[in-house]
């Protein structure tokens, strides 16, 4: 699978200008498809992205307003991406949720001081992403 | 016969301090060697010049030469015995080598052969002598009686030596009373000759000129001087007086002093000097006085008699009588002292008497055996005399016992001087040179045919004429008894020198060889400087190396408090001595601390006892270092297993979290499809049915995903446990491979197996296995090409071949195959590769490859292949577990 821009519910977005958009970076297809219907059901616009080697242009491509993004990805993990987001001058401060499966807390310890806003432990309640991505973009 | 019992007795019963004061004169000690001169001497000097000439100084000539140019090597051989306890010839040579009694009994024989012809010698010059002053004075008739009289004086003898050689067991093996009795012999035997000299000078010859016509008329002038013989008999002479086991005995066995040994270097050759002054001139005056056929050997008695001076004669009488029972005694104490230690009590203590006796007992049965070879000795003497008894040359007789005590002298020299000397060299040179001994001169000196045949005499044994027992090796031209001692002296001394050369030396022997040869290094002079402060500053300086300088010196001081004197050094006290050795032995061990500190106050020297047990010592402080060593050897060893465990476990611990870690997010995975879905359908009551019939099925898919993983984790857990219970039946391979075929497929032909078998009737084939788990694996490896064989008509080959008592089955498809990089880890636990499309946790190949390890098979990835190539080998009977 590779990217996959879908417009899925942009006609009952509110208004193009005020709409925000998420960049979701995760490898299971059943919980991209579970995200995007949550997020685009509450008015994001959705990209979606499935590997780890490319996830860092499909972020420069999109400028989403933010990011979720699983650790555990084929080809490079989500903790390589964010360092690279990061250390990039214009996407430095760009919002990221991270999610994980393992749910360890040192996994929590990692991605919190390669600079990731927010971090989630699979499975999550869909409201909590809601709230975690309102919170990060302040729509 | 009775003064001497009441000499030896007086001297016995002296008070200490006398006794000391009497036997520390140089001069006893110079008159008891005089038993050198025996009645051989006394009446056989003048016979020997009589028949033979001036060669009878041979005879004085060679202790004369030892005792005078040699001395320091006489007091080698006088500390060696003194410092070693030595009571014998045997026990000397039997100490330096190795304490070999092998040896000792060698030289024991030795002895005895050598001393009980010279015994029989005495008794019959005894017995010849009183049948000659019998005969003369004819009052009473003995003469058919001599054989008695012989008796008679052996039993005295015997008595007498028992008496006082046996006395008491001194560990010096010194007989006081004994050595006085002989120094009172020595002037007895000396004044005789002295006053037969003087009457035959003066009275019978009327002065010195008028005697000197008399042996100028003589024929003893006249007698050739032949060198060989000479020297010879010299070098026989010096030999015998160093090795014959009575002048052993009062050389160094009954030494006081070694300072005594100065004055006996001078005072000795002029003792023997005196002895000799008078034998040429009465050997002439008796050749000219007394009627032809008179035996010689008896002037000294018979010339006295003659002239009708019964007391001169029986003064001669009497010193001939010194001469013969002061050899007999001494050599007796000798001899039996050596038959006793290294025959008798060893052979006593093997037949196991000395089992659990106490140390009394032994002295028992010592004092007995030593009295018994005494009575055995002199009886054996007796017998000698009695059945040899007219073979008249005394001289020969000597001679012959000379050469054969002889034989012992290489070793004993080589002993004192040449460390490298061994025992194997000394047994072969003493055997060598006793057996030549025998053989050419022992055995022949008893006459033709009586002992060695005629014929062998003649033409040498088996007629081999080189062998011919006096013209050993074709030499010719010598007479017997030179022939005899050069070629035994030469035989042996060159037998003990070769063989010490090639054979090497005990432990045992090293140390004694260096304790004797290095004897002056080792044992104080008997003088030790006494400086007592220069002793106790040793004591400290050695004690502070032992002890540590702190506790040393508190341990000094306080001796010195005790002893009330100022200062850190106290008195070298018998009490201080044993306290300083108490201590010295709780680090060094008894017997070390006991050897330093004799060292040291010079007090005692350091035996080889004392050697050995420092060795011994040594030996377990080695013993319990190398324990620790050990001991230290295991926990290292310990420590290092150890430390591999925790790696291990650490190792396990990262496998366990890593594993834990996997588990997580194989079990949350499907679980957060499963609950964002199931809140999307709680929630959403206006979704259209066919997302609701959609979302549904995500939900049953990812829970039976979920169902997959958890069952493949117990399968792997229990296989991995071992706790598994394997279902060992027969079957046949083509059916396992056939059901597994179908079962991987389910119904569908996205994937073309082929089975072949090598050889064909591999078909009917049958294993014993555990049929259910095989074709698990066989289901697994399938499946997993029909997941990952990438080629366009995806297809597997199954191959089954024969491999010894092993079927080799390999799956290989025709995809892109396993990346190299990843054909390491496959068989690791959630080695899924990168693609999800498997579906599975990555456990499949995992478990595969415990079901075959516990079928007591492999399976492996076989690289280079076409495309992904597994190998399955596997035992046709599964072990049992």
């Amino acid at each position: 699978m590779t990217d996959a821009q879908m417009d899925v519910g942009a006609s009952r977005a509110p208004t193009a200008a005020s709409q925000r958009s998420v960049l979701i970076i995760e490898d299971e297809a059943n919980i991209i498809e579970a995200l995007k219907f949550i997020l685009s059901r509450e008015g994001w616009q959705v990209f979606t992205h499935s590997n780890g080697h490319d996830a860092f242009d499909a972020i420069q491509r999109h400028q989403p307003d933010a990011v979720i993004l699983d650790v555990m990805l084929p080809g490079r993990s989500g903790y390589d991406i964010l360092r690279d987001l990061r250390a990039e001058p214009g996407l430095a401060d760009l919002p990221v949720l991270m999610l994980t499966a393992r749910g360890q807390s040192k996994d929590q310890d990692m991605a919190q001081s390669l600079g990731a806003n927010l971090f989630m432990t699979k499975p999550f309640a869909n409201a909590q992403i809601l709230d975690a991505l309102k919170q990060l973009v302040g729509g | 016969m009775l003064f001497l019992f009441s000499v030896a007795f007086w001297a016995e019963r002296l008070p200490a301090h006398a006794k000391a004061r009497w036997f520390n004169l140089p001069i006893i000690y110079t008159l008891s060697l005089s038993v050198y001169c025996t009645a051989w001497t006394f009446y056989g000097a003048v016979g020997y010049a009589a028949r033979s000439g001036l060669e009878f100084l041979t005879i004085y000539l060679g202790p004369s030469l030892i005792m005078f140019a040699w001395w320091w090597s006489l007091r080698k051989l006088v500390r060696v015995g003194r410092s070693q306890k030595i009571t014998s010839v045997a026990d000397l040579i039997s100490s330096r080598f190795g304490k070999s009694n092998t040896l000792a009994v060698l030289v024991t024989v030795l002895a005895v052969i050598g001393t009980t012809p010279y015994i029989a010698l005495q008794l019959q010059s005894v017995t010849l002598s009183f049948a000659a002053f019998a005969k003369a004075d004819a009052q009473v008739d003995m003469l058919g009686n001599t054989g008695s009289i012989a008796l008679a004086v052996a039993v005295g003898l015997a008595f007498f030596t028992v008496l006082f050689g046996t006395r008491n067991l001194d560990v010096n093996e010194r007989h006081s009373g004994v050595v006085m009795a002989i120094a009172v012999e020595a002037v007895v035997k000396l004044l005789a000759l002295l006053a037969v000299g003087v009457f035959v000078i003066w009275g019978l010859n009327g002065g010195v000129s008028s005697s000197l016509q008399v042996i100028d008329a003589s024929p003893i002038g006249r007698q050739p001087i032949v060198p060989a013989r000479w020297i010879g008999l010299t070098l026989l002479a010096a030999a015998a007086f160093l090795s014959l086991p009575r002048m052993f005995q009062v050389l160094v066995v009954e030494n006081q002093n070694e300072e005594h040994l100065l004055t006996a270097s001078w005072a000795f050759p002029a003792y023997l000097m005196l002895m000799s002054l008078f034998v040429v001139p009465i050997a002439a005056t008796g050749l000219k006085y007394m009627p032809a056929g008179a035996n010689p050997d008896l002037f000294v008695l018979t010339l006295p008699l003659s002239q009708g001076h019964e007391g001169l004669a029986l003064l001669a009488y009497l010193g001939g009588f010194s001469s013969a029972t002061s050899m007999v005694i001494v050599a007796a104490i000798a001899v039996s002292t050596m038959v006793s230690n290294h025959i008798i009590t060893p052979l006593w203590l093997r037949a196991g008497g000395g089992g659990a006796h106490i140390s009394g007992d032994i002295r028992v049965v010592i004092l007995r055996s030593r009295r018994l070879s005494i009575t055995g000795v002199v009886l054996l003497g007796y017998l000698y005399y009695h059945f040899s008894s007219g073979t008249s040359a005394l001289a020969a007789i000597g001679l012959v016992s000379f050469a054969g005590i002889a034989q012992v002298m290489p070793a004993m020299l080589g002993g004192l001087f040449w460390r490298g000397a061994t025992r194997s060299g000394a047994l072969a040179g003493v055997s060598i040179g006793a057996l030549v001994w025998l053989y050419c001169l022992f055995l022949p000196s008893f006459g033709s045919s009586v002992l060695m045949p005629d014929q062998l005499l003649a033409n040498g044994p088996f007629g081999i004429s080189w062998l011919r027992p006096h013209a050993l090796f074709g030499v010719v031209g010598f007479d017997p008894l030179i022939h005899a001692v050069f070629w035994s002296l030469l035989l042996n001394t060159g037998s003990f020198v070769i063989i010490s050369l090639i054979s090497f030396p005990s432990p045992v022997e090293r140390l004694q060889g260096a304790q004797f040869v290095n004897v002056f290094d080792h044992s104080d002079a008997p003088r030790g400087w006494q400086g007592q402060t220069a002793q106790t500053e040793d004591l400290l300086i050695m004690a502070q190396r032992i002890l540590g300088a702190p506790q040393a010196q508190a341990l000094f001081s306080s001796a010195a408090q005790a002893q009330g004197l100022d200062g850190y050094l106290p008195d070298p006290t018998p009490d201080f001595l044993r306290q300083l050795e108490r201590e010295l032995s709780g680090t060094v061990g008894a017997a070390t601390a006991h050897a330093m500190i004799g060292q040291i106050t010079g007090g005692v020297s350091v035996s080889v006892q004392d050697l050995m047990a420092v060795a011994d010592e040594t030996a377990q402080m080695m013993e319990y270092s190398s324990q620790l060593e050990r001991q230290s050897a295991e926990l290292t060893r310990t420590a290092t297993q150890l430390r591999a465990a925790n790696d291990k476990l650490t190792q396990l611990s990262v496998q366990k979290d890593a594993f834990l870690s996997q588990v997580s997010h194989e079990l949350r995975t499907p679980m957060t499809s499963i609950r964002a879905f199931s809140e999307i359908l709680r929630d959403g009551a206006d979704l259209p049915p066919e997302a609701r019939a959609k979302y549904s099925s995500i939900i049953n898919e990812e829970a039976q995903r979920l169902t997959r993983l958890l069952d493949d984790l117990l399968d792997l857990s229990v296989l991995e446990s071992g706790t598994v219970q394997l279902n060992l039946r027969s079957g046949a391979l083509k059916d396992v491979v056939d059901a597994a075929t179908q079962s991987a497929l389910a119904g569908q032909a996205d994937l073309a197996v082929k089975v072949h078998f090598i050889p064909p009737h591999m078909k009917a084939m049958r294993l014993h296995t555990d049929l259910d788990r095989l074709g698990q694996v066989f289901i697994n490896l399938i499946a997993n090409a029909r997941k990952y064989c990438d080629a366009d008509t995806p297809q597997l080959i199954i191959t089954a071949q024969l491999r010894g008592a092993f079927v080799q089955i390999d799956f290989a498809d025709n995809g892109s195959g396993v990346p190299r990089d990843a054909q390491d880890v496959i068989f690791e636990k959630f080695a899924r590769l990168s693609d999800q499309k498997a579906g599975g946790a990555g456990l499949g190949l995992a478990i595969c490859r415990e079901i075959v390890e516990r079928l007591g098979g492999a399976i492996s990835y076989v690289p280079g292949g076409q495309g992904a190539q597994f190998r399955v080998s596997l035992p046709i009977r599964a072990p049992k577990l």
